[in-house]
């Protein structure tokens, strides 16, 4: 389990991490998501001790990690492996080299690296490219090459640092299939930061928001989702929809229990009203499906309308207020 | 020109001359580049270890480092031949010959290759230090294990340029008493006016200079 109390670290005047409070539980998929300069990678940096935090304490499995000698925070590594955007391989030594690299560090005996090696390379699917170099290898099979390194020595806790941005979307999809695979087979609680709103939704079962070294929102994905916070769209940014001049203009998202009901056609059939809709979407959670749909209504229903989703338990907003609430904020932050 | 008579007189200077000093040369340069090498390998770890972004920063003690890299490097090899030749004395027992010209050139070429190899070792990427950092691995396991093995190339093509930079110091030496291709080239040659013996001297310094760059090259690709 990772606990962060108060946690804050700045490089001279910038402050990097503010008073930060987390709790991940064991075999947890915990989401970090954020702008770049959001403080994310230092928090997960903090995580393993790659870097030192200033005040506040962080705690895995009940070890402040600031308090660590340097060869017990050695010893602390090992039980941490972590993954990079850059997959950072050995490029003169080969996939196998590579994965032995941290069991050889520590002393294994051959016969176990050799041994662990294999298994590792079946289990992250490139049994066939053992003694490839990694310039022969394309970005996926590369950072399956770093999972299996940071696997190596049986960490209790997996650290992915943006580890599927430099990665086509497919590519991505498959990495995240292998770590949803890895935390269901092996328990490992898995730590994601990424700015990509795409591996948060089919991987993470919690994520926090990260603005200017804050956590300004965090809890299961689906109620961030729903939830529909300043912070959640200021991060995905709202669409360039063009909304007719006349009428409101609504919100509607879809949970795990309505997105796959057709509730909106019957609503409209039920109470004989019309609107326009102007977008939506549906997407895959790790557990669920989530959706939202954009709508445009009468003035003269809405009464009628938000009564109807209401009773049905359907969230909605209304956009004229969120769009009314950026411009203010922006407004404030100019003063 | 090249008639039978100039033949035989060439044979004859290359067989009693030229031909031992090419072994000379050799020995000087074989043992300056092993000893150098060894020396400045051992340097340039502990210059990228305390360097100011390195693995284990001490501020000073690069300082001092780095000047005295600086300033033996800064000294043309002929007048730290002369200048340290006391020491050379103490150490060797005499100041001529090719004993005596190894220590200098050693002093000479360790801070050089010291500080093409830190900055081959600079340029391995930083991430791989931090990913071997995240699996535990100590300061001198990632010196070895991954600065090491990841700059070889750069290791490979630096000891090539600095074994024909020394091949030219030797014969540098060979004007202050070193004997080998320098001393024949110089003495028999340019001093007595033996055209034969200089260019021949020349010439076999130009083939051995595209020998070394060639066996480098063959190494570095093979890598």
């Amino acid at each position: 389990m990772i606990k962060a109390t108060n946690l804050k670290k700045s490089y001279d005047s910038l402050n990097v991490l503010s008073d930060i409070n987390l709790t991940i539980q064991a075999g947890q998929v915990y989401g970090l998501i954020g702008r770049s300069g959001a403080g994310k990678s230092t928090l997960l940096r903090c995580i393993n001790g790659l870097e030192s935090y200033d005040s506040g304490s962080l705690t895995v499995d009940g070890i402040e990690v600031n308090s660590l000698s340097d060869k017990e925070a050695r010893e602390f590594k090992r039980e941490i492996g972590m993954i990079f955007q850059q997959f950072s391989l050995l490029n003169r030594l080969s996939v196998y080299e590579n994965i032995a690299l941290p069991m050889k560090c520590w002393n294994y005996k051959k016969k176990h690296i050799d041994k662990r090696i294999k298994e590792l390379v079946e289990m992250v699917g490139i049994p066939d490219k053992l003694y490839a170099r990694p310039n022969e290898l394309s970005g996926g099979q590369k950072q399956r090459v770093a999972i299996a390194r940071a696997l190596s020595m049986d960490p209790k806790i997996l650290l992915c640092d943006e580890a599927t941005s430099a990665l086509d979307p497919n590519t991505a999809k498959s990495i995240i299939t292998l770590l949803n695979e890895i935390n269901n087979q092996l328990g490992i609680t898995i730590v994601v930061v990424t700015h990509q709103m795409s591996v948060l939704r089919s991987a993470c079962e919690e994520i926090s928001i990260m603005e200017n070294g804050l956590i300004v929102e965090s809890g299961p994905v689906e109620t961030v989702f729903l939830n529909q916070s300043r912070a959640l769209s200021n991060l995905i940014g709202n669409k360039d929809l063009i909304f007719p001049k006349s009428g409101v203009n609504l919100k509607v998202l879809l949970s795990r229990e309505t997105a796959e009901k057709t509730i909106v056609t019957q609503m409209s059939r039920e109470l004989d009203a019309d609107f326009m809709i102007l977008g939506g979407e549906t997407e895959r959670y790790r557990n669920s499906v989530l959706g939202s749909l954009i709508i445009n209504i009468p003035v003269e229903s809405f009464a009628k309308i938000t009564n109807y989703m209401d009773c049905h338990h359907v969230v909605w907003k209304n956009i004229e207020d969120e769009i009314n609430t950026s411009n203010e904020l922006e407004e404030d932050k100019r003063v | 020109m090249f008639n039978g008579e100039f033949c035989a007189e060439w044979w004859k200077y290359f067989n009693g001359i030229i031909g031992p000093s090419i072994f000379s040369t050799l020995r000087m340069l074989t043992a300056t580049m092993v000893l150098a090498f060894i020396f400045g390998f051992a340097l340039s770890i502990i210059l990228i270890i305390v360097r100011p972004d390195g693995l284990d920063p001490h501020k000073r003690l690069y300082k001092v480092l780095d000047f005295f890299v600086n300033m033996v490097r800064s000294f043309p090899i002929i007048i730290l031949i002369v200048a340290i030749s006391p020491l050379t004395r103490a150490v060797v027992g005499t100041t001529i010959g090719e004993k005596a010209a190894i220590l200098p050139l050693t002093i000479a070429a360790t801070p050089f290759i010291a500080r093409i190899f830190e900055n081959a070792f600079a340029q391995v990427d930083k991430q791989l230090i931090e990913a071997a950092r995240s699996f535990g691995a100590s300061n001198m396991q990632i010196v070895f294990r991954v600065m090491v093995k990841e700059a070889i190339p750069s290791l490979v093509a630096g000891m090539t340029l600095t074994t024909i930079s020394y091949l030219a110091a030797t014969t540098i030496a060979g004007a202050v008493g070193a004997g080998g291709l320098g001393a024949v080239a110089l003495n028999y040659g340019y001093q007595s006016f033996n055209n034969v013996i200089l260019y021949t001297a020349v010439i076999i310094l130009c083939i051995m200079a595209q020998i070394i760059q060639g066996i480098g090259n063959f190494i570095y690709k093979k890598l």
